[in-house]
Formats: C-alpha cells, structure tokens, sequence
C-alpha cells in the first residue's frame, strides 16, 4: 500500500500559485527526498500533508484512507522553522507534545523517558529550555517528532544547524524508523543527503512537480550512456556505434577513457567491443548524481 | 474539545507555577490600599508644611478682612499699576484688586498673578470674599448671626427601595457607588492585565518558532481558545484567592475592633450605643447589598469581558513579530475599553439608570465596566438579561473574527502588517 497519495492539489495565494495540480505517489516504508528551489512550493505541500492548511483542490489519501484530522497522531512533523517553550522543563514539553498528538499522560510520560535515555540526556530531564545548549534542544524537538511512533515522519531540513555528531545519530535514528515501519519525507537542500539517505524523489519547481520516482529509476531516465574505462594500450572507435569522448594517460601505460554508447546499448556488448580492442582494467558506467539531475532540470526548466 | 482543554490546562500551570503568579495574587490586595494611603497622608503632610501664599491686596471697597490660613494677606498700599510692576519681580503668589463694589452685585474683583492659579486656590479666594460679603450683607440688612445659625438645616434624605412585593430596602447612594466605581475599576484593570497577557503569550509562540510544531497536531483555533481559557482560569483563581485573602483580613479587623458581622448582631442594632450608630447604619446597608450576587455578576462579566477582548489580544498578537509592533492595532481595541471608563464617571455612577448608562450596559463592548458600575444600584432583570445575552453573543462574534485572523497571522513571519493585510487573512480560504 501507499503510504501517502495526492490527486489535483492546487493551493492559491492572491499573489501567487504556491502548487498547481500536483500528483505524487509515496511508497510505504521509503525514504522520500522532497527537493526544490526556495519558493517552489515545498513548505506548502508539507503544510497541506500536516493539515495545517487545506488544499483549494485535491485529495490526499494516507494508508489508503482519505487524510482526516485522525491522522495527525500517525504523522511525526519536524518543521523548518522550529522552536520549544523556553519556560518549560524538558520532560513537562516532551509529555505535552505528545498528549497534543493523542496519546495518553501514562503512555507519554513512559516514552518520553525513553527517548531522554535513549539519546543520554536523562539528567536534563527537570531542566527548563532556556538552559539547554542549541544541540539538547535539537535532540528535544527530534524526540518530539517521533516519539509517538508515527508512521509518516516529515522532516523540513532537518540538518539545518545539527553539529555532525547529532546529525549521525538523527541518520541513524532514520534508518531504524524506517527499519520499523515508518516512511520518512525530508525536504533538504543538501544533496549528499539526499545521496546517501534516500530512495524516491519528487522534485518540485515553480509550483509543479517536475520529476518523481525512486532514485534508481531517475538514475536510470537520466543516464547518460557513457561509460568510464581504465585500459592498457590506446584504441580507436572509429567504424563502431562507440565515440571516444575523452581519453588520458594516467600512469605510464593506463589510460583513463571516457566511452559514449548509443542509447540502452547493452553493456555486456560495449564490453566485448573494448576486450577485444585494449585491456580493460576497469568498466563502469558514469551515473549523473542527483546534483547535477537537480541543477539540469531547474535550470532548464527556468529557461522555459 | 480535549486538546483544547489540553492547551488550557498546560496554560494555566505554566502561569500559576510562576513565582509572579504567586508576588502579584498576594501583593496587589496590599499594594492598592497602600498607594492610596501614601497619596493621602503625603496630601495631608504636604498641606501641613506649605508655606503660606503671599497674596498683596489693594481693597478700595474697605470691606475686606484678611482671614483664612492658607494665603498670607498683606496690604500695598499704592495705586494698582505700580503694585502690578511689584508682583512681577517679587516671589509673591498674586495680587487680589477688590475696586469699590456693589454688595448686591459685587464685580470687578481680580486677582494678578504671575502663575496661572489652580482651582483649589481660587475657590479658597472665592469663599473668603463671598464670606466678607455675606458678613457685610448682615450688616446692613442688620441680621444677627444667631438668627442665621437657626435658619440652616441639614437634611439627609433617607432612600428607601421598594421592591414589587412591597417590601423595603434601606439604600445608601454612597455605597452603591462605591461599590460601582470598585469593580467598573478592577474590571477595566483585569480585562487589560489579562489581555496583554493573553497577547504577549501569542507573540512568544510566535516568535520562538514553537506555533508550527503545535498546529501540526491541533488546529489553530484549539490552540487560541486554550490559551484563552486557560488564562481566564487563573484570572478565576486569583479573584477567588483575592475574595478570601480580603475576607479573612477584614473579619480579622472587624474582630480586632469588635465588631461582630453576623446577621443576629445586626439584627439587634437598634439597641447598639450611639457612638456605633453610623457604623451600624454601613452594616445595615452592606448586609443589604446582595454580595454573592455581584459577586457571581462580577465573574460573568470578568469572563465575558475577558473572552470578548481577549479574542481581539488574541489576534492582534498573532499578527505582529514583537509588541512594540503591536501598538497601532491596540488602539481600536482600547477605545470602547476607554469609553465605558471614563462613563463610569461621567454618567453611570451619576445618574445609573439614564439612558446613556443604561445602553452602555447592555451593548456587548462597554457592558462589563458599565454594567459593573450599575448593577450595585439594582438593575431590571431585562437589562441584566439582553446585557448578558449580548456579552456572549459578542464574544462568539470576536472569537470568530480572531481565529480567522490568527490561524494565518502565526505562520506568518518579517511580513510587513496593516490593517488591509489584516483584512485580507480573514478573507484568506484556509
């Protein structure tokens, strides 16, 4: 089952079109990268998901179900712009977070404590807020994303002002949620993130969506067909279906060559082709990364 | 309606928990009294210690006679013009002119000052000449002061209510107003204090970036009315706390002078020494004064000013970034609060069942300090029931226009706020 579906969703401004009949699907048990340029609309998607703001078109489904402000305790929401109640202790915000998204005082206060030690800041139990440093307070608001074990977790970068140490341990936390069960959205500028976390993307320009689909599918739409050969002894392709793209000598006799193939050749053939011309020291396809497939398609998009 | 009484509940505790909370419950039944016992006995002591007021005067009409201690009289003699000069480099007060006058149509007198007098000193001028006058009028009507003495009365009317049944009710203006003038008063003060609050809670969650978090789980509107509410709970308390600190305290001092306030003990007042007599007359009139009833009046119309204004706070600090932003939109919100204040003077406590008081009680914005300021005096069960139902009618009405303001004004940050913003998130479609 899909974990989250959207149908037609618009959302107007009088001074501008925030999404204009967007269409997504997200698989359950995924880790969806929701990118973007600044104003494309990203925020106002996961305000909409949240229920926050109400689409002027459009329907989401969650799990199958129409999305209903039930729903609110399976969703776990990090927002960008994110904050606590200074005034209060740490354990009095994390119960009240999470009797706000439904769960019980007993079930709330036992979890919370939980986390607290699951994430070694127990002893900051009693503290109030304005005492921690900007790192216990970012561990905070992360339990309070997730401590109610949602389903659907979103996160707004949430990397934004994490020290790496916290920022392994929120990755970490990722993978096991989703280990767990969970589907995770993160919008985030960086794409090394993006990279190394995530499996389907849905990338959002000028209010439309302009690409969508697991990762290794948009790999695979964005492929190039070139190749990257480390060979011994230089060779020609001319009167082959092969262009040399480039070629250099990197030790005294190993070049470094770069091969174009014609579309959906199969590699298994290009192969044959080089054994049968050099010796092939190493053969692997050159996959455009998910920076460039970004870069290309808002720009060119911004060309239109 | 849980996640409402949620946020209340958080609200109330959060504030209560304060060690403000528990400074201003207790201090400000002491600190009130205190500031008025100050001003007065410095009043008294400046009184005392003032240096009496030179005054130079030129009487041409030889009637006057310096008397009174509040100014230093001393004749010039010399023609007005040269005395004028006189005054103008001297540190004298003034200088009082009394031309040769008509006793029956005495004009012309004036005082020259070189400062302009304030009104306490000019009445205190304006007693002394019409008393020479008088005294001169005697003279020459040829009345003797002690047929004078026995032709003044003192009359005071008794005021006595009586209700449909027939029966009746001894009154005291004095008290009444009193009454009226306390709570119109501490109306106007809580529904500020609580307001603010209200307002200055908002701009925190607002600017602390903590809003988002919770309108992901709650809509925008629990939130509002939880924080509403939850506030007008400790506004609760603390009355109630107030009602028994100021309780235990006087019966303490009624005990301390031996006085007794229970009902058989007033009963049997007829038979109290003469020297009590005027307290027993207050007692009288207190223990016929329904209490409890405006007490419970005064926590209706505390909530129902409450709510109604505290909506408006509501909104008004989730529309601006920092409160210093949140001045220009208070003010609409203050007029009608300054309006009814300043006709608890004017003309409710006046004159409290005329028109003006009447429709200032009953109009939903001005009710709760006006209708506080009548209600003491007995108020038609129609008035006390149109006002009431108006009060709730218009707090549903501000809710409503808040929650549509506020629900798009906390996600909104840096934005440049005026009213036409304003106006364009209320018609804003969720």
């Amino acid at each position: 089952m899909e974990a989250l579906v959207g149908t037609n969703i618009s959302k107007h401004y009088t001074q501008h079109t925030a999404l204009r009949n967007i269409n997504f699907t997200i698989p359950d048990r995924s880790i969806v990268g929701l990118l973007g340029p600044n104003g494309a609309g990203k925020t106002t998607l996961i305000r909409i998901i949240n229920q926050i703001i109400t689409p002027d078109t459009g329907q989401i489904s969650i799990y199958g179900e129409q999305l209903a402000p039930k729903h609110i305790s399976m969703i776990g929401y990090l927002p960008e712009e994110r904050g606590l109640y200074k005034k209060m202790r740490v354990g009095d915000q994390l119960t009240y977070l999470a009797r706000l998204r439904g769960m019980t005082k007993k079930e709330a206060l036992e979890k919370s404590k939980a986390w607290v030690k699951k994430f070694e800041i127990a002893e900051w139990w009693n503290k109030k807020v304005e005492d921690l440093s900007k790192g216990m307070a970012q561990k905070i608001q992360f339990i309070s994303t997730i401590m109610h074990s949602p389903r659907l977790i979103i996160l707004d970068e949430p990397f934004s002002g994490f020290d790496p140490i916290n920022a392994q341990l929120i990755t970490e936390e990722i993978l096991s949620l989703r280990e767990h069960g969970s589907t995770i959205i993160f919008s985030t500028h960086r794409m090394e993130t993006v990279e190394a976390l995530c499996d389907h993307i849905l990338l959002i320009n000028n209010a439309e969506i302009i690409l969508e689909g697991s990762k290794s599918r948009i790999r695979s739409q964005f492929r190039s067909d070139t190749y990257e050969v480390r060979h011994v002894g230089r060779f020609e392709t001319t009167g082959t279906p092969y262009t040399l793209l480039n070629s250099e000598q990197i030790e005294d006799h190993l070049f470094h060559s770069t091969l174009k193939s014609p579309r959906a050749e199969n590699p298994n053939k290009i192969l044959q082709f080089l054994i049968s011309v050099t010796e092939v020291h190493s053969f692997i396809e050159k996959l455009p990364s998910m920076s460039d497939i970004f870069i290309s398609l808002v720009k060119g998009g911004d060309r239109e | 309606m849980n996640k409402i009484l949620l946020v209340a509940r958080q609200e109330f505790r959060n504030r209560v928990h304060k060690r403000s909370f528990l400074i201003a419950t207790i201090l400000i039944p002491l600190i009130f009294p205190a500031i008025f016992g100050i001003l007065i006995y410095t009043a008294i002591q400046q009184e005392k210690s003032a240096t009496r007021k030179v005054v130079h005067y030129i009487d041409e009409s030889g009637l006057f006679k310096p008397g009174g201690n509040q100014f230093d009289f001393r004749p010039f003699n010399g023609p007005l013009e040269d005395a004028k000069r006189a005054i103008a480099h001297d540190d004298s007060f003034g200088l009082l002119y009394i031309p040769k006058i008509d006793l029956y149509r005495p004009q012309g007198i004036i005082l020259y000052s070189t400062v302009n007098p304030g009104m306490a000193d000019i009445g205190a001028l304006n007693n002394l000449m019409e008393n020479v006058i008088r005294e001169a009028k005697m003279r020459d009507l040829q009345v003797d002061q002690s047929v004078l003495d026995r032709l003044a009365t003192n009359v005071n009317v008794l005021s006595v209510k009586v209700g449909e049944s027939g029966q009746e009710q001894s009154t005291n203006s004095a008290v009444m107003s009193g009454i009226g003038m306390l709570f119109g008063l501490l109306m106007y003060l809580f529904i500020f204090i609580y307001g603010a609050q209200i307002m200055q809670g908002i701009i925190e969650e607002k600017t602390n970036k903590v809003v988002e978090v919770i309108i992901s789980a709650i809509r925008p509107f629990q939130l509002m009315m939880g924080k509403i509410l939850g506030l007008a709970s400790v506004g609760l308390l603390q009355f109630l706390i107030w009602i028994v600190l100021i309780t235990v305290l006087s019966s303490a001092l009624f005990f301390f002078f031996g006085i007794d306030m229970s009902q058989e003990q007033v009963g049997n007042l007829p038979s109290a020494p003469p020297s009590q007599e005027a307290v027993a007359e207050l007692l009288k009139v207190w223990d016929q004064i329904p209490i409890t009833f405006l007490l419970l009046t005064f926590v209706f119309y505390f909530l129902g000013g409450y709510l109604i204004y505290g909506a408006l706070f509501a909104a008004v600090g989730s529309a601006v970034d920092i409160p210093s932003e949140a001045q220009q939109f208070m003010f609409p919100i203050t007029i009608p609060m300054l309006i009814s204040y300043m006709s608890l003077f004017l003309f409710i406590l006046q004159d409290p069942h005329g028109q003006i008081s009447v429709w200032l009680s009953i109009i939903p914005f001005t009710s709760p300090i006006a209708m506080m300021g009548r209600v003491a005096y007995g108020v038609p069960v129609w008035q006390l029931a149109l006002s009431m139902i108006l009060l709730v009618g218009g707090f549903v009405f501000t809710t409503w226009l808040a929650a549509r303001i506020y629900r798009v004004g906390i996600l909104m940050h840096g934005s440049k706020v005026n009213y036409r913003v304003l106006a364009r998130w209320f018609m804003m479609r969720n």
